[in-house]
């Protein structure tokens, strides 16, 4: 006999299973959707589910474990996670962070006694023009000012359902401030399929390797040969996944895409589809966007109503093609297009040892090709003008037009699209820039430049991106820069491997031991180390870019860490003083008499 | 006749389907490997057989051997990456050796006495992790696990149980059992599992013989690793076919 426990596992997860199947391959998904019943994932629970699933239960804990938004304990009615990229840092959200944590009685990271609600943070939502940002229970929330925090924490206390909440603390902009011919697109749906269907699948794929399109994601590697390699594997089935992981903080540009040429980003697939001879297709949408999901789902019904999708599509027997979504749960690795696939086949979402490369083996280890969500638009409107046109935009090397997320000290933050080319001076005029000190370009991963640099040109020729554009101005401080930057990287490790599983940590220890006043000249020759570990040995790009943002801040703000450094060749890390901390804590003193003196003050 | 490639100058013969450092063990020649064990896929995680292949870096445990690549191993600019890595595995966890029942027949050991780790590197970040000593039979010490996965692979493969596997992510990666509880005790595991003699390091271990042989006459008390390691591996080449570094490859 089943005890009231089981019965309520059974209630949740018989229409989940029912609906997603019980196959382990879509454990996440059910994961994802359990956890929406409970908060968490009892343990309990998880036995259940892998009876059901028929796998071990360890596998479904492992999995769990790997992601940010699954928990396995408690964690509040209310779980509060502020976005803290630097972006929201420069827009406030520590003091708001306190403020809420004070209100709602909650120490960061931990539940409140009454289980009521967890505060903690998360990596950037993808919210960068319109910070700071958090996400309640997955739902994004923009613009929070004192007075919005306070309004939520009051709607917390109240135990006011999510879905009563005001609509106007959900309103997601789009920003877009300099449109081109990707954002202005206004074809009809299946206009592009129509004269793809008329080229066939060879000429597909000949026109977008003469269109000399290029990989959105920051990679860059070419469209056409990727399409032509995985139309030429060996396998029972191809697949087509669309990237929308869009983890690299400072990039929001895919958002945008999807809530304004979700049409087109599916019409790429399609034809995707149709030059590599694929039935199935997928988006892997990070869990950040989860508001999407539904206005996804019913677009891609109504492609379905017009048989734009589906069996014999636009009636050209034999061609079957359809998509499914499916959210990630806080993983940025997950971008990564083998760790990616991976997450798609109900797994951590760890990098393969390549090769084999996805185009080969990829999901179900057959012929995949993944591209992100701005390369299938541009290859939809490569197909749609054909190549010579789309060849004429932008630069040789660097063809069409590429989305830029502006972020950071400007007036204007948003998306704007330029033709490749496009200077870093260009757009800080366009975005009203002033004073401007630095510009990350395409998130912690790539470069950092100075002033001296704001001549050169986004494209593969010169400053390759996958669209993250921040300002800062000559306010900021660029070691506070970098060091958040490193406390994201040892955050998304996925510590496969023994390079970025502790040198993102020992990274992170180095930066917070600077940033405490403990730093010396010593500690920066150890990032150099590291760094040359780390790009050795690491097992993808995670770990090998990882040392980056201090390498390059070093570079041009050397005085940002100077300043801050003890003139010792070495010190020690360990704090006297700072051990005591806790013991403050727990008898509420924070008197002289509870101190240490320093011997040179005594 | 079978294809070749060079290794630090010797010439390395290989079957299809062997990677790198497969092909290296079975001619004799020695490549520090730590996660490695020539019973299981390969899968290149804590990178101690780092290797230059035609001047880059690579995993040589998953790389593919093909002919005529040329192998770069037992230079310095190699083994001073190794023992970062050494060193790294060190500060990640608790290793106290000169109260480890395993001292002489580890292996994260053994390979930091034959690399010369003479330091400690890094700042040790002294990890809280609770034994499990549920279990009437066997101890786990989650103080030394270097997240290899060889038990997690040997209970999988081997054993047909996945009494072990890996949860978390990051630096906060851990070794975990399979049952409710989180105790071994709750678990199927047997003495006689593969999984429990694939440890390098103790952290899986049999209650009740911990000294039995005394420290200091241990296997690796004796001769250091690169001479005992190609006991370890097998004679005969993998014949196969087929890609063994390919994760579930066809």
């Amino acid at each position: 006999m089943m005890d009231t426990q089981t019965h309520r596992y059974a209630d949740c997860l018989t229409p989940i299973l029912g609906r997603l199947g019980s196959d382990a391959i879509n454990l996440l998904q059910i994961l994802r959707e359990l956890q929406d019943c409970f908060g968490y994932l009892p343990a309990d629970s998880i036995t259940y589910l892998a009876k059901k699933l028929s796998i071990p239960r360890s596998r479904i804990e492992s999995v769990a474990s790997f992601y940010s938004f699954l928990h396995l304990q408690h964690h509040g009615e209310y779980r509060v996670l502020f976005s803290d990229n630097i972006t929201d840092r420069m827009l406030g959200n520590q003091p708001l962070l306190q403020a809420m944590c004070h209100q709602l009685w909650v120490q960061l990271g931990k539940v409140s006694e009454d289980g009521l609600v967890s505060i903690n943070t998360t990596s950037c939502t993808g919210m960068c023009d319109q910070g700071p940002a958090m996400l309640v229970n997955g739902h994004a929330i923009t613009r929070l000012t004192h007075q919005r925090v306070q309004e939520i924490a009051q709607l917390i206390c109240n135990r006011t359902p999510l879905g009563d909440w005001p609509a106007d603390f959900f309103r997601v902009e789009d920003n877009i401030c300099r449109g081109g011919l990707l954002l202005g697109n206004k074809l009809e749906p299946g206009e592009i399929l129509r004269t793809a269907l008329a080229l066939g699948a060879d000429k597909i794929v000949e026109a977008i390797k003469e269109s000399n399109l290029r990989g959105r994601g920051g990679a860059g590697f070419p469209t056409g040969l990727k399409w032509e390699g995985c139309r030429n594997a060996q396998g029972t089935e191809h697949y087509v996944v669309c990237n929308a992981d869009e983890g690299e903080p400072g990039t929001f540009k895919d958002r945008v895409l999807l809530t304004t040429q979700a049409d087109l980003v599916f019409e790429g697939m399609t034809l995707c589809a149709l030059a590599v001879g694929a039935q199935q297709g997928f988006v892997y949408l990070r869990g950040e966007y989860q508001y999407l999901l539904e206005p996804l789902q019913a677009i891609l019904q109504r492609r379905r109503d017009s048989n734009l999708l589906g069996k014999n599509i636009l009636g050209q027997n034999g061609f079957d093609f359809d998509i499914k979504i499916h959210l990630g749960a806080g993983a940025y690795i997950c971008g990564e297009e083998s760790a990616l696939i991976e997450s798609l086949e109900g797994k951590r979402g760890v990098p393969r040892n390549r090769p084999p490369f996805p185009v080969t083996h990829g999901y179900l280890q057959q012929p995949t090709a993944v591209d992100n969500v701005e390369t299938f638009c541009q290859a939809a409107l490569a197909i749609h003008m054909g190549a010579d046109k789309f060849r004429a935009i932008g630069t040789e090397k660097s063809t069409g037009s590429k989305l830029i997320s502006v972020s950071g000290d400007c007036p204007r933050p948003g998306i704007y699209e330029y033709p490749f080319g496009v200077s870093v001076r260009e757009i800080l005029q366009d975005c009203g820039a002033v004073n401007t000190l630095a510009v990350q370009i395409s998130g912690p991963s790539g470069v950092c430049i100075g002033e001296n640099e704001f001549n050169r040109k986004l494209g593969f020729e010169d400053l390759p991106t996958a669209g993250a554009f921040m300002v800062f101005d000559d306010s900021r401080d660029m070691f506070e820069v970098a060091r958040n930057y490193v406390h994201f990287f040892a955050h998304e490790s996925c510590g496969f491997c023994t390079p970025c599983r502790v040198g993102t940590s020992m990274l992170k220890q180095t930066m917070d031991k600077i940033a405490a006043g403990h730093g010396t000249q010593h500690d920066l020759r150890e990032v150099e180390n590291l760094d040359h570990v780390l790009q050795s040995t690491s097992h993808c790009g995670l770990g090998r870019t990882a040392c980056n943002p201090v390498l390059h801040t070093l570079k041009h703000f050397r005085p940002a860490y100077e300043s801050r450094l003890k003139s010792l060749d070495f010190e020690p890390a360990f704090d006297l003083d700072g051990a005591l901390a806790r013991a403050r804590q727990m008898t509420g003193r924070d008197d002289a008499g509870a101190h240490l003196k320093m011997e040179s003050e005594s | 006749m079978s294809d070749t490639f060079q290794l630090d100058g010797k010439t390395i013969p290989f079957e299809s389907g062997q990677t790198v450092l497969q092909a290296a063990l079975a001619a004799d020649s020695y490549i520090p490997h730590l996660c490695y064990h020539p019973e299981f896929k390969p899968h290149g995680s804590c990178k101690l057989c780092t290797v230059k292949v035609n001047g880059r870096t690579a995993a040589s445990c998953t790389m593919p051997a093909e002919a005529g690549l040329n192998v770069e191993s037992d230079i310095e600019e190699l083994n001073a990456l190794r023992r970062t890595l050494v060193q790294m595995l060190f500060a990640e966890g608790n290793h106290f050796c000169p109260s480890c029942e395993k001292s002489g027949n580890c292996v994260l050991q053994a390979l930091g006495y034959d690399l010369e780790v003479h330091t400690a590197g890094f700042r040790h970040m002294y990890p809280d992790r609770p034994l499990d000593a549920s279990h009437p039979d066997i101890l786990l010490d989650f103080n030394r696990c270097i997240l290899c996965e060889l038990c997690v692979r040997a209970s999988g493969e081997v054993d047909g149980k996945n009494v072990f596997a890996l949860a978390g992510r990051g630096i906060t990666k851990h070794l975990i059992v399979n049952a409710e509880s989180g105790l071994l005790a709750d678990t199927n595991i047997a003495l006689t599992d593969k999984a429990m003699d694939v440890c390098p390091v103790g952290v899986i271990l049999r209650k009740g013989v911990g000294f039995s042989q005394p420290i200091g006459e241990r296997r690796y008390d004796k001769s250091p690793i690169r001479a005992q390691a190609l006991q370890d591996a097998p004679r005969e080449a993998d014949n196969k076919g087929g890609c063994d570094a390919c994760e579930d490859a066809p």
